[in-house]
């Protein structure tokens, strides 16, 4: 199976025809993809579709089933330590240690990546320095907030300046200060030429951050572009969002209009899906004249990565569909 | 090329050793059935009987050794796997070899450190003099390996429960402790006792402390060695093999 090339040149990440077996259940399906050099990279899927799996066997925690894996041009397989030398992972829900200080656990993640003495405790300074804890460094991390030990274990993924950064649900449960601080993290680290993949489940984040998504859906890869592509050829992911001054007895009505793929309620506002939101939405105010409804609001909407997000893992049976 | 890297990994273990030394060597697991366990099972046969010290130093010595460095590195693995560190610990670019090879060291400076202080202080308290101190250094290096690389072997079970895994162990040690001469000397067993005996690591242990503090031991000071020695190696292989085997099915 050939990978999946990004319009780039140099690939940090090349997968081809990955697979990660469970017993009988299949985590990892059959997948390929490559992530070009100074990209940010969105793993997208819902709960279960492999996206941690991949991520473990993309830095080596795991050992696939079938395929291959290349990191920065080394085979991860036949070559792992030189394949990881460049890598810094933040796992998900991975704690520092606990029972050592923010700065031995610095210490001990340079010495891991071969560093020397000098230059792992400048840089752990610095990165304390940069996420506000120098002042906390020699303070156990269990006594420490979990936005704290969430910045410990990022200085700890870039304690050595690696190249290509797994993050695996950064911002995930965090306070908005922390959110924020790592996602400016993310984006100056990028501005810097550092390959960024991230597993997120949040479609607003990867939108704003990513260069590129795959949305993966029961371990396959539903779809691999840029935020803006998938929303632009994911028109039926349009939408036309309606709220009434009084209620719908028949909500099919809706459904019934020429160019609706599909209703939604939510919020009681109702939400059609079309590739042509002008039109609906004149039926729809027709509509609502008709059976004297009136309208509250009407907006047309363009398709959000959400939405297409929710429309690809929704299918069922979807094929490795990359594009 | 392949000296940088072992150069590289040896760095890695040293760290991961440190890393130990830092978090375990004051686990509440391990004092108690790394120091106080031993004690208490000592003092348990010693007391009431009319057997000279001197001839109780050599059996003290191996058994403080055997719970001591094997109470360190079995904790590690289900440790790190239930509090959610040893992910971190496997995606950067030290090997399993290394990691295994660190926890064992860990481990082993643990039995070494405690046992020579032990030594040293009964040693004063008794005025014995030791009769082959290089025999003694030895005896204590190699062991403290090799039952750090045994309790290392033991945290290849599948749990992540550091409680089952002590549990096991115990179920290993105590009865180890009652057949490798500890408390009896080789040449006062039944000819079936020293048949088993002789399976065990912790005979040669306690038969080259024999030989080192009291001048004579029941096989050829060279045997124990070599048989340590060899316990030693094949501990380290088996361990390194099985969390090789082990790892991925722990972070899966």
């Amino acid at each position: 199976m050939g990978v999946v090339s990004s319009p780039m040149t140099s690939n940090s990440i090349e997968v081809a025809g990955l697979r990660k077996d469970f017993g009988s259940l299949r985590a990892v399906d059959n997948i390929s993809f490559a992530v070009a050099e100074g990209e940010i990279f969105g793993f997208l899927g819902p709960n279960g579709a492999g996206k941690t799996t991949t991520q473990r066997l993309l830095t080596g925690v795991l050992r696939p089933t079938a395929g291959d894996i290349r990191i920065m041009g080394r085979d991860l397989r036949k070559d792992p330590v030189a394949a990881k030398r460049h890598v810094g992972v933040v796992p998900e829900n991975a704690n520092p240690y606990r029972d050592l200080s923010a700065w031995h656990n610095l210490m001990l993640m340079g010495r891991l990546y071969g560093m020397a003495k000098k230059r792992r405790e400048q840089k752990a300074l610095q990165l304390l320095e940069y996420f506000g804890l120098l002042d906390r460094r020699r303070a156990k991390t269990k006594t420490l907030s979990k936005g704290l030990n969430q910045r410990i274990s990022l200085s700890m993924a870039l304690i050595h300046d690696p190249r290509l950064l797994f993050l695996d649900e950064p911002t995930s449960g965090l306070d908005v200060e922390s959110t924020r601080l790592i996602r400016r993290l993310i984006v100056d680290l990028n501005t810097r030429g550092v390959t960024v993949f991230l597993t997120t489940h949040d479609m607003q984040e990867a939108a704003r951050l990513c260069d590129r998504v795959a949305i993966v859906c029961r371990g396959r890869i539903a779809a691999i572009d840029s935020p803006d592509a998938l929303r632009a050829d994911f028109s039926s992911a349009q939408s036309v969002e309606v709220a009434f001054e009084k209620p719908l007895r028949d909500p099919a009505l809706l459904q019934e209009l020429a160019s609706v793929s599909g209703v939604r309620q939510e919020k009681g506002k109702y939400i059609l899906f079309t590739d042509r939101p002008g039109e609906v939405a004149c039926r729809v105010a027709l509509l609502a004249r008709e059976r004297g409804l009136g309208l509250r609001s009407i907006n047309t909407r363009a398709a959000r990565l959400e939405d297409v997000f929710v429309h690809l893992t929704a299918a069922k049976g979807s094929g490795n569909g990359e594009r | 090329m392949a000296s940088g890297r072992f150069l590289w990994q040896s760095r890695a273990a040293l760290a991961v050793a440190e890393k130990d030394m830092r978090i375990y060597y004051l686990k509440p697991p391990v004092l108690i059935f790394g120091i106080f366990f031993p004690v208490c099972l000592f003092l348990a046969f010693a007391f009431g009987r009319n057997i000279p010290m001197p001839v109780l130093l050599p059996g003290m010595l191996g058994m403080t050794l055997f719970f001591l460095s094997s109470s360190t590195s079995p904790l590690v693995a289900p440790w790190e796997t239930l509090s959610r560190t040893l992910e971190r610990l496997v995606s950067t670019p030290a090997s399993i070899t290394a990691i295994v090879a660190g926890d064992i060291f860990a481990g082993a400076v643990y039995g070494i450190g405690i046992s020579l202080f032990l030594l040293a202080v009964s040693v004063a308290a008794l005025g014995i003099a030791p009769v082959h101190p290089l025999v003694v250094g030895i005896d204590i290096c190699l062991s403290a390996v090799c039952f750090s690389a045994l309790g290392s072997l033991i945290a290849t079970l599948p749990t992540d429960s550091p409680g089952n895994i002590m549990l096991v162990l115990n179920v290993i040690r105590l009865p180890l402790i009652f057949v490798s001469g500890v408390f009896m000397p080789l040449g006062d067993m039944p000819a079936w006792g020293r048949t088993i005996a002789a399976c065990s690591p912790l005979t040669y242990t306690c038969d080259l402390a024999r030989h080192g503090l009291l001048g004579s031991g029941y096989f050829p000071a060279a045997l124990s060695m070599g048989a340590l020695a060899a316990f030693t190696v094949g501990f380290c292989v088996l361990a390194v093999f099985l969390h090789k085997k082990s790892t991925p099915r722990r972070l899966a």
